[in-house]
């Protein structure tokens, strides 16, 4: 656990719809030390609580996102752990999943550890992603058990899949004995190398190389076969394709142990997005067609997907200035996620708080039942991790308003339905009324 | 004549009516260069920069060579192709010309979109693409129009001739910033165009693209084809893995003498260069009377001249002819 004094005051969530795996109810939460100490409805607050008004808001656990980029060390111009953890408090994370592919990359003890010190005091808990093989250079693997030992619960290579199919079956069968899971991006490079969107008509018409379907669709297929043999849990990062999806909907309904995250700019913008060969809306996986996004939007309505992460990727403001084919992929996220599901899916919010919270903290092994503090109910007893949203309140992006140190954001301008009041991170109000506290 | 666009970044900015107006002006300006001293006041005191990221003697010479005759100061900006390796950004770049003050920006880069991202930074500055990444390459189109016009003869000032000409396009049509204008352009006039290449020298998908036909077969297509043009094999693009080797590629899409004769009499051969021959055209096919090659790069300078005064020189139409 990071962040928070040893004592907080007492702090009171009044007039909210308590909104967690075990359903919904209006109930007032009373909070102190870090703890969740009664949950009714009309609590008496003891003299000297803080009152948080959470009239017409949904009270949950907190968000937590599988996927971030915090950038650091390396590329502290595009982001911190410090500016990106701010980020995630004001998008009601409370605990972010940091990719490994830093500079240095995660891949030892060390470089995790210096990630956990960095994070000392961070406005949201931040779990470290170890990287499946050194270097991230797909060709021997990293020490697993001694970066588990560190509490590594989610290992990856994000940025590029494993190519070798006999170095992720062996990768799957070493973490089966660790109790941990596999985060693949799945990018054949034999297909996707050189492509900077998706390959197809807008790609032919552009002139701009692409990445196919099947790049990321051949890599599934193989990491479902390996996961089948093997026993090795994988989880599919940032899926983008109606076939991944078929593929993942098939294999689950088969028992094989995969799950799958998907990630707001694949159901919210498609491939005729780039037509004006802006930057900004370079991302990998690419944006894809309207059948894709449909099929995204599908498969987190039918359960086939567990989680929304937000793929949150700053780049400095020179890089998104590049040439299309130069440019890094990468957009904004933690800030736009939840706002984004509630603007642009026809879903109730108890089902986009599950996509967002408890069941990504289930796969990243930071719920109560992995020992962990997050996504867990709304109970007496339980570490006060919470954001209070309020689902009909509209604001708009202004990318020089958000706390990243980028400003890679697709969406500037774009009004969305679905705000973070506040966010509590063990017992401690980090944003109130949408302002961080520190 | 048609209201002219802002900038010139791809065929698809110019409908027939705008062609036929660009084709129209280069006569007038054709007859200029033909004088003892080619040269029109009609851009005195306008500003022209050429901004080439990609090498390209032969475009550049014909843009600046257009804009001199114009009487237009030229500055010439060279750049690596890449700007991550110069250390500033493109649109640090694009500012610092804009700060000097120009009219117009001809830009070439070896990144497609990069005209268009231009466009989108520059106030009161025309930006005219010479050819960017796989994309466009407008006034190459332009210029193969105008050729082609020039050979069917017959004193037509309209586009009326274009009306059901088969035009093949051949070779390399996946990396080709040419054939995407050529296609639109030709269509855009009525023309049918058959693509003939590989399957794996095609773009992934022409969804949406104006052609008639694709054939995978040059000699099944030579006899019902009015202009042929044959692409370079972009072998710096990488092209070369697209086909197992030069010698089959040849065997199987170059114009050799003996398919030249399949073509009808009247047809029109043109290559938009630099040509390497033996690869996609014999050289004693370059050397046809109905190879218009030559004339191409001619023609060249008249229609960057048309473009630019259509861009800049509204009005002024008089004072060149």
């Amino acid at each position: 656990m990071t962040a928070s004094g040893p004592t907080t005051p007492e702090l009171i969530v009044r007039g909210g719809t308590v909104v967690d795996a075990t359903g919904a109810r209006r109930a007032d939460v009373l909070v102190a030390d870090g703890t969740v100490v009664a949950v009714g409805e009309g609590l008496e607050a003891p003299a000297g609580a803080r009152t948080l008004d959470a009239d017409g808001c949904v009270v949950a656990p907190g968000l937590v996102d599988l996927h971030t980029h915090l950038r650091e060390p390396g590329r502290e111009e595009a982001e911190t752990v410090e500016s990106g953890t701010r980020a995630a408090a004001l998008g009601g994370f409370t605990a972010v999943v940091a990719m490994p592919n830093t500079d240095p990359p995660l891949d030892s003890a060390e470089s995790v550890r210096n990630v956990h010190a960095l994070a000392r005091g961070s406005l949201a808990q931040v779990a470290v992603a170890g990287a499946i093989t050194v270097g991230r250079a797909g060709e021997r693997l990293a020490p697993m058990a001694e970066l588990a030992a560190l509490g590594v619960r989610l290992f990856t290579d994000d940025g590029d899949g494993v190519q070798s199919a006999g170095l992720m079956r062996r990768a799957l069968q070493y973490a089966t004995g660790l109790g941990v899971v596999l985060g693949q991006h799945c990018e054949d490079r034999s297909l996707a190398a050189g492509g900077t969107m998706h390959e197809g008509a807008w790609s032919s018409r552009l002139g701009l190389p692409g990445m196919p379907a099947e790049a990321e669709e051949v890599m599934v297929a193989r990491d479902i076969a390996l996961s089948r043999a093997t026993g090795g849990r994988v989880h599919f990062l940032h899926l983008s394709t109606a076939g991944s999806i078929d593929l993942v909907r098939r294999a689950r309904a088969d028992g094989v142990q995969v799950t799958a995250e998907l990630a707001p700019p694949h159901f919210t913008l498609t491939i005729g997005c780039t037509s004006g060969y802006d930057p900004v809306f370079k991302v990998n996986p690419p944006l894809r067609p309207q059948s894709d996004v449909d099929a995204v939007k599908a498969a987190l309505a039918d359960g086939t997907a567990d989680a929304i992460a937000t793929d949150h990727a700053p780049h400095a403001p020179e890089l998104k200035d590049l040439p299309f084919d130069e440019a890094p992929p990468g957009m904004l996220g933690l800030q736009t996620a939840l706002a984004l599901a509630v603007t642009e899916l026809d879903l109730p919010i108890e089902r986009i708080l599950a996509l967002l919270s408890w069941q990504p903290a289930a796969i990243a092994g930071l719920d109560p039942a992995h020992g962990g503090c997050q996504g867990g109910p709304v109970t007496e007893g339980g570490v006060a991790n919470l954001c209070v949203v309020d689902p009909t309140a509209t604001w708009t992006v202004d990318p020089t308003a958000l706390a990243s140190r980028s400003r890679n954001t697709p969406y500037a301008g774009r009004t969305l339905t679905g705000r973070v009041r506040h966010t509590i991170l063990a017992g401690e109000p980090v944003v109130v009324d949408a302002e961080a506290q520190r | 004549m048609s209201p002219f666009p802002t900038h010139l970044l791809s065929m698809d900015d110019l409908d027939a009516e705008s062609i036929a107006d660009v084709l129209r002006v280069t006569d007038s300006f054709a007859e200029v260069g033909r004088r003892a001293n080619p040269k029109v006041p009609t851009l005195r005191g306008r500003t022209v920069a050429t901004l080439f990221f990609e090498d390209s003697t032969r475009t550049r010479m014909s843009f600046e060579t257009a804009a001199k005759r114009m009487s237009a100061d030229v500055l010439s900006f060279a750049a690596g192709s890449s700007s991550v390796k110069k250390g500033e950004s493109l649109r640090d770049t694009i500012e610092t010309i804009q700060a000097i003050g120009m009219d117009a920006v001809i830009v070439r880069h070896s990144s497609a979109g990069v005209p268009a991202r231009v466009a989108r930074w520059v106030d009161h500055c025309a930006v005219v693409n010479a050819g960017d990444g796989w994309h466009q390459h407008p006034t190459q189109a332009l210029l193969d129009l105008y050729t082609v016009r020039q050979s069917l003869g017959g004193g037509d000032e309209g586009t009326d001739a274009f009306r059901g000409l088969r035009v093949t396009i051949v070779g390399d049509i996946r990396h080709s910033r040419v054939a995407r204008s050529q296609i639109t352009a030709y269509a855009a006039l009525g023309a049918e165009v058959t693509l003939v290449a590989p399957a794996t020298l095609l773009p992934p998908s022409l969804e949406g693209w104006p052609v008639a036909s694709v054939s995978h077969d040059l000699d099944a297509v030579l006899g019902r084809t009015d202009v042929i043009s044959l692409l370079r094999l972009q072998a710096e693009r990488g092209s070369g893995a697209y086909v197992p080797t030069m010698r089959e590629y040849t065997a199987g899409y170059a114009l050799t003498a003996r398919r030249a004769l399949q073509l009808p009499p009247e047809a029109i051969i043109l290559h938009p260069g630099p040509m390497v021959r033996g690869v996609e055209i014999a050289s004693e096919v370059a050397e046809l009377p109905s190879a218009r090659i030559t004339d191409q790069v001619g023609n060249g300078v008249a229609v960057r001249m048309a473009v630019l005064f259509l861009l800049l020189g509204h009005g002024a139409l008089e004072a060149a002819a």
